[in-house]
């Protein structure tokens, strides 16, 4: 039987410290937290995370799992600054690559194609260019126009982590939400791929037919599916369910001091994630969480 | 027009809204309420070609209120598709940095070193690609000299009229920066190369007053810099409809009105 199943700790087994991590979804939007609250309870360490950042970036953070961070933004939309990010920039504890929301974009799918770089005006005229953990090249247009263009280096990962609605045991996924948002060029930036998912469903019931669009990309970029049943909470998998932010508060509360850090771990990571959906409110709470206007 | 009941806040909203004037058919962003509301009034006023999004992926039909949603929506506004529209031109900002400097370069990244600042925000975002690919417009809430810096700001997100920071001092040719709205005055990149210009007073501001609380020296557009307008009954009462929370009304403290008392 070709099956991609796999627990949540058999993923964190195959990432090795020092790694480069490539976490899909986009600040407070279908994050794969399930697997980040596995990240925490390992002993794996000097992480470079890869991330269009929200929470996991924050809890990676604030677990001491990231040796280096490369982001254009980590922020939680409605709550706009991430607590545990900016205690640990003002604690100078990271390593950081910042760049622009677009060469991210162009960092990925320069990996996923497996070029070298991909050229862009984007950096131009802005402190980004030169970072003490990184100078940005240029590239001069070989024809007529001649102009000199910013080489965005490829972000390759080691491993990608995201998170989907469905897939069957294959490694066939469906991301239903509204936004698909750069998941695809996360999973092709790493030549391992893992998601969590809502739900595992026979090849049949993904109904392929009609949801072609929502299929994220070939199975054979995908390592291994765990099903994690709200395994984006806090943040969203619309239209499962939407972001909670009560839940997005009290984290906030875990970046006042050490001890609330600890108490926040014990009470929501540490016991593992049927206890963390239970300690959250429950799956009734989490399918009642209202729509979050932005 | 100057006694009706308008407020700083909807002055500011009909500002933020001349920005799209004669722009043609593009993607309108304005971040935060008073922006969005400006976007919203150009929209249902003199530039119904405007395109607007319900900051998550959808272009509304209708311009969508702070606070609401959108009823009908036209269109697909995905990130991907954002980027693509943004880095073909066809879009105008109007955003809120936390700092800009004589150059109108901006910054919503750290205050301090970057390495260890002394406080961190949101990240560079969009900004850099932003600012060399389509017009951006600026609104500044606290218009004072902490935010108008005097020599560069910390880190520089949004590229600005700064030879030194080019190739043979020329900009991308996508470098377009429009108006600057402040609680105080409106100002744009008028004056000679590029300075910054006032180029209205909100009622009852004087120009030595913008200028002491600014970072740089400003230009001016004449001896006699004219009034911001005060909205009409007309604009008032549609404002009204676009913003139906009346989140507005708490965007300055104690909400004052248009005219200084």
């Amino acid at each position: 039987m070709f099956d991609k199943r796999m627990s949540a700790a058999d993923v964190v087994a195959q990432i090795e410290d020092g790694m480069t991590v490539g976490i899909g979804g986009w600040a407070t939007r279908r994050k794969p937290m399930a697997l980040v609250r596995e990240l925490v309870r390992s002993d794996v360490k000097d992480l470079t995370v890869v991330s269009y950042g929200g929470p996991d970036v924050g809890l990676l953070c604030a677990a001491g799992k990231v040796k280096k961070l490369v982001f254009a933004f980590v922020s939680m939309d409605q709550i706009p600054l991430e607590p545990h990010f900016r205690k640990a920039r003002q604690g100078g504890t990271i390593e950081v690559l910042e760049i622009d929301e677009g060469m991210f974009h162009w960092g990925l799918r320069a990996a996923a194609m497996d070029l070298p770089f991909l050229p862009t005006r984007i950096g131009i005229g802005t402190d980004l260019l030169n970072q003490s953990s990184f100078t940005f090249k240029t590239v001069t247009s070989p024809y007529a126009d001649g102009e000199e263009l910013v080489a965005m280096p490829a972000l390759n990962l080691d491993v990608a982590l995201i998170h989907a609605q469905r897939s069957d045991e294959k490694g066939n996924l469906l991301v239903t939400s509204p936004d698909p948002l750069f998941d695809e060029l996360v999973a092709r930036a790493a030549p391992k791929c893992f998601a969590s998912v809502e739900k595992i469903v026979s090849t049949a019931d993904l109904d392929m037919r009609v949801n072609a669009r929502f299929s994220l990309v070939e199975r054979a970029r995908i390592t291994g599916v765990v099903e994690a049943p709200y395994g984006a909470h806090p943040t969203s998998a619309d239209p499962d369910y939407q972001l909670d932010l009560g839940h997005l508060k009290e984290y906030v509360g875990s970046a006042e001091s050490d001890e609330a850090w600890a108490a926040y771990r014990a009470r929501f990571i540490d016991q593992g994630e049927q206890a963390y959906v239970e300690a959250v409110g429950g799956a009734a709470a989490i399918d009642a969480l209202k729509k979050p206007v932005y | 027009m100057s006694d009706n009941q308008a407020t700083l806040a909807e002055l500011v909203i009909v500002a933020c809204a001349e920005a799209y004037r004669d722009n043609g058919e593009i993607m309108a962003t304005g971040i935060g309420p008073l922006p969005r509301l400006g976007t919203a009034l150009a929209k249902k006023t003199f530039a119904p070609e405007l395109q607007t999004t319900d900051g998550e992926c959808y272009y509304g039909d209708e311009p969508v209120p702070p606070g609401g949603r959108a009823d009908v929506v036209e269109g697909y506004a995905n990130y991907d598709r954002v980027f693509s529209a943004l880095w073909g031109g066809r879009r105008h900002s109007m955003v809120g940095p936390v700092q800009m400097d004589r150059f109108g370069q901006a910054n919503i990244s750290v205050i301090g070193s970057h390495d260890k600042p002394k406080v961190a925000m949101l990240g560079a975002r969009g900004f850099p690609g932003n600012s060399i690919c389509h017009p951006n417009s600026f609104f500044f809430p606290n218009h004072n000299a902490r935010t108008l810096v005097d020599g560069e700001v910390d880190f520089v997100c949004m590229a600005g009229y700064n030879p030194a920071r080019y190739v043979g001092g020329k900009p991308p040719k996508g470098l377009d920066l429009r108006l600057i709205v402040t609680n105080l005055c409106v100002m744009d990149f008028g004056g000679p190369d590029h300075q910054i210009r006032v180029i209205s007073l909100h009622p009852g501001v004087t120009f030595e007053e913008v200028q002491e609380n600014t970072g740089f020296p400003l230009a001016k557009i004449a001896d006699a810099i004219p009034e911001t307008r005060v909205p009409n009954a007309e604009e008032l009462a549609l404002i009204d409809a676009l913003d139906p929370f009346g989140v507005r009304h708490k965007q300055f403290k104690d909400n004052p009105p248009a005219r200084r008392a």
